[in-house]
């Protein structure tokens, strides 16, 4: 389990995190979800003490990371698979890691195995790896000790599709062993078909979190009249909810879709489409959660 | 609380291990000195650095063999010879065991690995002092080997003329000139840098040093005591006074143990990306 309390990090007057506390529980994956420049890399930099916070606290499994005797066989990290010195093999790296621990030997090899790097690719330098193969490697250094608790930064990065695919059951399979995965990302899609709970920030600030089911549900409805928009805004707007332009010619609003429906009907006009803004709901959710913080001024 | 938090299962194990696991020890510091001095010769470039110090042990053996008059062939020489390369590439081995864990960004894992970061600069100091040590013994073996073989091939009776004393002293010189790399690599953290920094500190400071003594009555009294260089060469040339060892002292503190506390502050605060 890892713990988030009040955390803050101050460079100069900037507020990179600004006073976010969550949970990320053992037995679930939980997604780390903002755009670039959030914050998400910083607040794992602090968790694992790269990083000194300015105010509060963050602790894995009830203590802090700087208290674990022995931290790579309690937590294992990635947070940058291109950190590594370019002149080192895949394989020594690895040893490097199973070393400091105090592992058997042998975890070597089962973890070349286990992320599939081939005994030629493992003879390699990593100046030569591609950026899959690096997060491959960086997975099998974040899996070497046997941790009860993965923190992951953008491991998806730079994996094909069946890479990704790959990593998903991993992850998944981890957490139902009863392991805390705790994964960042920019990318919702990436993290919608894995993730447990979600925790979204922006500019520092978390903007949601919950399970990713109450938060999908969170997604309202989506209304769509072809030919009367503008009355079904006004109707809806009367009748006191909150609709939002949506996609090419939709609305959407947080009411249920009954609701809608019946204001529709009592107002006299035809619907087209209307339904709960499930799917594509959560990247509309994601866009208008960051809509204030991103940097390109993306609205839904 | 959040809903993330309410969200828990009580019925999930709390560990994904399937069997109880031994307990945890501590990391032991032998453990990371071992491993540090792994990373010095596990890259390509680590390797050859290192075996740098022995290939130019056997050259410099060598050229006093092929080049010096009959009267030269005298351990002495020997040992002038190899140590000249060696004080050169010593403080280099240490600077880039510090330096490259920022400038090949490798210490984000060797500091999440090993949190407490005074624990790592502590191995890295052991395992380069290890890697002088070894090497002044390789040089002494080369250079005693050279001698006999010198001397022989010149037809000259083989001349023993260093003592111990002499030896040990030389030893402390090379760990103190690489000491200083250590020191640079510390408060810079960047390669090129602390490299550029060690020679403007061995070749240019020095002469800077020697033109304001020969121009400033106050600095020429003061230069021992502040000029590292001098001090630290004395312990090259043997037999040092009281006063002289009073003189290495205090440049020491002034040039290795300031500078070396305020850069392991700075590791130990900094933040590592």
């Amino acid at each position: 389990m890892i713990k988030v309390e009040a955390l803050t990090k101050k460079y100069g007057s900037f507020r990179a995190v600004d006073d976010i506390s969550f949970t990320a529980e053992a037995g679930r994956v939980t997604g780390f979800l903002g755009p670039n420049g959030a914050g998400k890399s910083t607040t794992m930099r602090i968790m694992v003490g790269l990083t000194p916070p300015t105010a509060g606290n963050t602790t894995i499994s009830g203590r802090h990371y700087a208290d674990l005797p022995n931290p790579g066989r309690e937590v294992g990290v990635l947070l940058d698979a291109s950190a590594q010195h370019a002149g080192r093999t895949g394989r020594e790296i690895l040893t490097i890691a199973q070393r400091t621990m105090g592992l058997p030997a042998a975890r070597v090899e089962e973890m070349l195995q286990r992320v599939s790097l081939t005994p030629t690719e493992a003879t390699r330098r990593v100046r030569n790896y591609s950026l899959g193969m690096r997060q491959r490697l960086g997975i099998a250094t974040a899996l070497i000790g046997d941790p009860e608790v993965l923190i992951l930064d953008e491991p998806a990065n730079g994996l094909d599709p069946a890479g990704i695919r790959w990593m998903r059951d991993l992850l998944r399979e981890y957490a139902d062993r009863g392991g805390t995965v705790l994964l960042s990302s920019h990318l919702l899609h990436e993290i919608e078909v894995i993730a447990d709970d979600l925790v979204v920030i922006g500019n520092g600030r978390i903007v949601s979190q919950g399970t990713k089911a109450a938060l999908l549900q969170r997604a309202g409805t989506f209304v769509r009249a072809s030919a009367r928009q503008g009355e079904l805004l006004i109707a809806l707007t009367e009748a006191g909810l909150d609709p939002s332009p949506s996609g090419d010619d939709g609305l959407r609003t947080t009411a249920d879709p009954e609701q809608v429906g019946r204001i529709a009907l009592a107002a006299g006009v035809p619907l087209v489409e209307l339904r709960t803004a499930d799917g594509a709901g959560l990247e509309e959710m994601f866009l208008e959660l960051t809509s204030d913080t991103q940097r390109d001024g993306v609205t839904s | 609380m959040s809903a993330t938090t309410s969200a828990v299962a009580a019925d999930r194990p709390r560990t994904r291990r399937d069997a109880p696991a031994e307990p945890i020890r501590p990391i032991p510091l032998s453990r990371v000195i071992s491993v540090e001095l792994r990373k010095m010769f596990d890259t390509r470039s680590g390797f050859w650095l290192m075996a740098s110090i022995a290939i130019a042990a056997v050259l410099a053996t060598g050229a006093v063999i092929l080049f010096a008059p009959d009267r030269g062939v005298k351990y002495s020489n020997f040992a002038a010879a190899i140590g000249f390369p060696m004080a050169v590439i010593l403080p280099m081995v240490a600077v880039l065991s510090v330096t490259s864990e920022w400038s090949q960004r490798s210490g984000l894992t060797t500091f999440t690995l090993v949190p407490h970061r005074g624990r790592v600069v502590l191995a890295k100091a052991v395992a380069t002092i290890g890697v002088a040590v070894a090497s002044m013994v390789l040089a002494l073996v080369i250079g005693a080997l050279g001698n006999v073989l010198g001397s022989a091939v010149n037809g000259v009776d083989t001349r023993w003329d260093s003592s111990l004393l002499t030896f040990l002293d030389i030893v402390l010189g090379n760990i103190l000139g690489l000491l200083i790399g250590f020191m640079l690599g510390v408060l810079i953290r960047n390669s090129a840098g602390a490299i550029v920094g060690y020679f403007v500190f061995s070749f240019v400071l020095p002469t800077l040093s020697g033109l304001l003594a020969a121009n400033a009555d106050w600095f020429h009294r003061l230069q021992p005591w502040v000029d590292f260089n001098v001090a630290q060469g004395a312990l090259f040339s043997g037999d040092l006074t009281g006063r002289q060892w009073a003189h290495l002292g205090v440049s020491s503190i002034i040039w290795l143990i300031i500078p070396l506390a305020v850069g392991v502050r700075q590791v130990l605060r900094s933040e590592v990306k």
